[in-house]
Order: structure tokens, then C-alpha cells, then sequence
């Protein structure tokens, strides 16, 4: 299991019932420290969130400082809680991929797609649904489908490679 | 047809709609941006006067397009914006916003699209009864019509892009308008309210929070957006309403069967108030219509067309009372024009 803020593998990870629906928050020795967890108290994912734009000096050289395409500063964007422009998705992901996830309990989008998107996208999209549907598959013990599935996602996966290079839009 | 015209009309989602109950209206929203454009909450005024233009143009290619109404905020008085916001065509939020900001309204005033909002575009449906499905249909379809010459900000993984990240992924929110006078009055209101918000959906009272909601309406909403289809997030809030129509009805049955004098006392003193009252505020208003509703659903006031009534909830709103009166009124004032209204209503039942 991988820290969600940074490629190093977690050593803590905290679990926890929010509006009854299981929330998980997995961070590496460094960042726990950083977030000031304290493993043998309480600790509310809430307040980890919270805590994200105090606590991440330690990796502050590492992140831009502001968005490049519209100039919204790492501090602005930590006291709006609302970011300036597409771009600053990509800026900000660092603090972003925590509170999304705990949010909406997914990293993926699976729905609707944009007219001027191409194959590639529809492909990805495809696949991610796939995907979901074989987790739910394997929480069920259905195999039968699992198998199906692994097969297709496996088939959806040579044909974004026959459909080329990605095409533009934000990661 | 001008703001005037708008107001003559009692809001065509209103207007017609299927016999639901507790249901009164179904609602889908849909938050989109411009690629590569700033958000309108960080935007010069240059850029979202030129995405409103661009938003303008985009309307040439939307199926009856040139039907629908178009203001600029800063062309409209407070009043006129607060009169927008009784009707559920545009949020409290945009009722400030100013330069940039704007309004397409389908002639019906089920479809809207409201222009620099938080995200540079908020598309909505809105339908009579419970009907999401219809709803998200012609959101999809007005979607895909502005989106013939506009570029969407959209990420492969994190779907479409939004100002804030609590919308991120489908920008989807659907919403069920209930009223739910028998939980209410059968204090199982709670419970519900409970039971519903550990299942990821949102409550909230259409007037005043939780289980104080004025008038016992309430809205149900999707809360996540992102990692379900459209379609799944559709599904899930249809199931959950109905069931808790399901009690509503259950509770509604229950007390007309151990209490049957006090459900008629309680319709029979809304109406009492509502008939002879001189003057009256918003929440004791919403409270006794919601009685009077209740009553036209149980069949005890055979003369009252449910319909009249939720048409009675918007014109008694502060701004619909002060646009027909043609003036700026005191709260004072208004609670006079509201009960005169609401009596004259009655009379003319009689």
C-alpha cells in the first residue's frame, strides 16, 4: 500500500466510519510525522484534511508554489478551498487526491464523457468501469464474472494500444 | 418575454406534472468549465465577460435556443434577482454575483443555465413530481447542445473539472423536493433524516435547516460525484425516495387511523388561520400551507387543487409579493400582502 501523498509505502493507516461509510487514509512514516499523528490517539480524517495546508513544509520545495497557468498561490488555494482554473488540478493534486478521496470515496470518474474527447478517453473510461464492476464481482465471490471481466479489461487494454498515443486533457 | 411576464406565470415546472404525493419537484444540475479558462471566483472581469459571450454564442446551436430568456445579472434589480432565486432558477450565490454573471431560462423555466456562477456553467432540469430520469435527459441533451462549440475542462480520471473538488467527476447533482408533513407531525422525522445521510445522500429543509424545516419540505441530494455514472447516481437517490415516500405514507396512515380528529383539527385550524388571518409571515405561511397541502392529500378539502398551493409557496416568497405589489416593502408590509393573497386564494375557493 502506497502513501497517498507520495510513492513511499505506508506504514500508517487509519480507518474510519464517516456517515456510515468506511473512509482510509494511508501515509508513510515521514507524512504521518509531518501530520502530526500521534498513532495512539484518536484522530479524525477531518481534522488529517484539515491539516494538510498547515503541516507540509517538509515537501514545501518540492510543489510549485503557485499555479502556473493562473497564478493562484498554494496558500490561497489552502484558505479558499477552491481552485483558480483547470490547471491548478494538477498543482494542487498533492493536497487535492487526499480530500477527493475521502470525499467521494473514488479517484476514478466513470460517467459521461465530453463530445470532443477521443477513443483513447472512451477506452480508459471503459476500462475503469470494468474494473469496478470485477471489484464488485470479486467482493461478491462471483469468479465466473470476474474472469469475464479480467478478459475484457485485458481486451480494452490492446485496443487503447492499437488506438495510439493519449490524447490532450488534463491527467 | 420579460421578467414581468415570468412572474404572471406560476412557474412552469408547476404547471403540470404527474399526481406524486409527497414529491413535488426532481432536480439535475450539471457544473461545467471552460478548458483552459480561469474559474469565475478567481476571473478578471475581462474573462468572464468573455465567457459569458462565448456561453452566448454557444446558444445559437441549442435546440431552441433563441427561445430561451437571457439576463445579465448586473442588468437586474435585487429584486428581480431575488425574484430568480424564489423561482429555484438561480442559487443564493448567483444572486450576488454581478459582472459576467447570467441567465438562460427555457420559456417553461424547466431548463436554466446559469453563467459565472461558482463554475462557469450550472445547466439544470427541472420537472414536476419525481422524475429524474426525465430531468437528467434534458440536461444531458441541453449538455451536449452548448458543448458543440464549447470545450469542456475534462480530465480522463477525475472527469469534469470544477471549482470546487466537492464537484469534481460527473458534476452532477440530482435533487428531490419532498414534503413530508406525516414523518413531521409523527416526530419520525429524525430517524429518517438520520438514515438517509449514512447512505451518502444529503437532507436538507427547503426553509431552515434539518428537522426545523419550515413547511416540512425538505430537498434530498446526491453528496458524492465522482467514481459512479450519472446513471447509478440517478438510480440510487430514485430508490431511496421512494422509499421514504413509503413512510410517509406509512405515517400519514398511521395517523389517520389512531388520530383521526387531531390530523382534522390541525388541517381544519391551518385553514381557519389562512381564511381570516390579516397578516402573516413566511415561516408561519409555509407551516400552514404545508397543513392545508396535507389536507388536500388526504382528501378532507375536495375544493383545494394541490397544485394552487405549491404555486401559493412561490408567490408568497418577500420578492414575489414586493414585484406584484410593484414596490419596495417593509416585512411588515409583506406580511399583509401575504395574507391578503393567501385569503383572497381561499375566497375564491369557496
Amino acid at each position: 500500500m502506497k502513501c497517498d501523498l507520495c510513492d513511499k509505502d505506508a506504514v500508517v493507516h487509519l480507518t474510519q466510519v464517516v456517515n456510515g461509510e468506511m473512509k482510509e487514509v494511508h501515509l508513510c512514516e515521514e507524512h504521518a510525522k509531518e501530520q502530526g499523528i500521534d498513532i495512539n490517539s484518536p484522530i479524525s480524517i477531518t481534522d488529517i484534511l484539515m491539516g494538510l495546508g498547515e503541516a507540509k513544509q517538509g515537501i514545501e520545495h518540492e510543489l510549485s508554489p503557485a499555479c502556473p497557468r493562473c497564478g493562484m498561490a498554494r496558500e490561497e488555494f489552502r484558505k479558499r478551498g477552491r481552485l483558480g482554473c483547470p490547471d491548478c488540478y494538477k498543482t494542487f493534486m498533492a493536497e487535492l487526491a487526499v480530500a477527493i478521496k475521502a470525499m467521494h470515496h473514488s479517484t476514478q470518474h466513470i460517467g459521461k464523457i465530453p463530445g470532443h474527447e477521443g477513443a483513447q478517453t472512451r477506452i480508459k473510461s471503459q476500462i475503469a468501469r470494468f474494473r469496478k464492476e470485477l471489484d464488485a464481482a470479486i467482493a461478491r465471490e462471483d469468479y465466473e464474472k470476474a474472469a469475464q471481466l479480467r478478459d475484457q479489461i485485458s481486451a480494452a487494454r490492446s485496443q487503447a494500444d492499437d488506438a495510439g498515443p493519449a490524447e490532450g486533457g488534463a491527467q | 418575454m420579460t421578467l414581468d411576464g415570468l412572474l404572471e406565470r406560476h412557474g412552469g415546472w408547476l404547471e403540470s406534472g404527474p399526481d406524486e404525493g409527497p414529491v413535488i419537484s426532481s432536480r439535475v444540475r450539471f457544473a461545467r468549465n471552460l478548458h483552459d479558462t480561469t474559474f469565475p471566483g478567481w476571473a478578471s472581469k475581462e474573462v468572464r465577460d468573455r465567457v459569458w459571450n462565448e456561453v452566448l454564442q454557444a446558444f445559437d446551436q441549442v435546440t431552441g435556443g433563441s427561445g430561451f430568456l437571457r439576463w445579465r445579472m448586473d442588468e437586474l434589480q435585487p429584486l428581480e434577482r431575488e425574484l430568480l432565486f424564489e423561482r429555484h432558477l438561480i442559487s443564493a450565490e448567483m444572486v450576488e454575483r454581478k459582472s459576467g454573471s447570467g441567465l438562460f431560462v427555457s420559456e417553461d423555466e424547466c431548463r436554466a443555465v446559469m453563467v459565472n456562477e461558482e463554475d462557469h456553467i450550472r445547466l439544470q432540469s427541472l420537472r414536476p413530481g419525481l422524475n429524474l430520469q426525465q430531468a437528467l435527459a434534458e440536461a444531458d441533451a441541453l449538455d451536449n447542445d452548448i458543448e458543440k462549440t464549447l470545450t469542456y475542462a475534462f480530465s480522463t480520471k477525475l472527469g469534469y473539472l470544477t471549482a470546487c473538488p466537492s464537484n469534481v467527476g460527473t458534476g452532477m447533482r440530482a435533487s428531490v423536493m419532498l414534503h413530508l408533513p406525516g414523518l413531521c407531525l409523527t416526530d419520525e422525522i429524525k430517524p429518517v433524516i438520520n438514515a438517509v445521510s449514512k447512505i451518502g445522500l444529503a437532507v436538507r429543509g427547503m426553509w431552515g435547516e434539518g428537522s426545523e424545516a419550515a413547511g416540512h419540505m425538505f430537498q434530498i441530494s446526491n453528496q458524492t460525484t465522482l467514481g459512479k455514472t450519472e446513471l447509478e447516481i440517478i438510480s440510487h437517490l430514485d430508490q431511496i425516495v421512494l422509499e421514504v415516500i413509503e413512510h410517509e405514507k406509512n405515517a400519514r396512515l398511521r395517523l389517520m387511523e389512531t388520530q383521526e380528529v387531531r390530523v382534522q383539527d390541525h388541517i381544519g385550524r391551518a385553514y381557519g388561520i389562512l381564511a381570516h388571518a390579516a397578516m402573516m409571515n413566511s415561516n408561519e405561511a409555509l407551516d400552514l400551507l404545508s397543513g392545508l397541502r396535507l389536507g388536500t392529500d388526504l382528501k378532507l378539502m375536495p375544493e383545494i387543487v394541490r397544485r394552487d398551493i405549491d404555486q401559493l409557496l412561490i408567490r408568497i416568497q418577500p420578492a414575489h409579493l414586493q414585484k406584484a405589489a410593484g414596490a419596495v416593502l417593509s416585512p411588515e408590509e409583506r406580511d399583509i400582502k401575504r395574507a391578503q393573497l393567501i385569503r383572497r386564494f381561499l375566497e375564491g375557493k369557496k
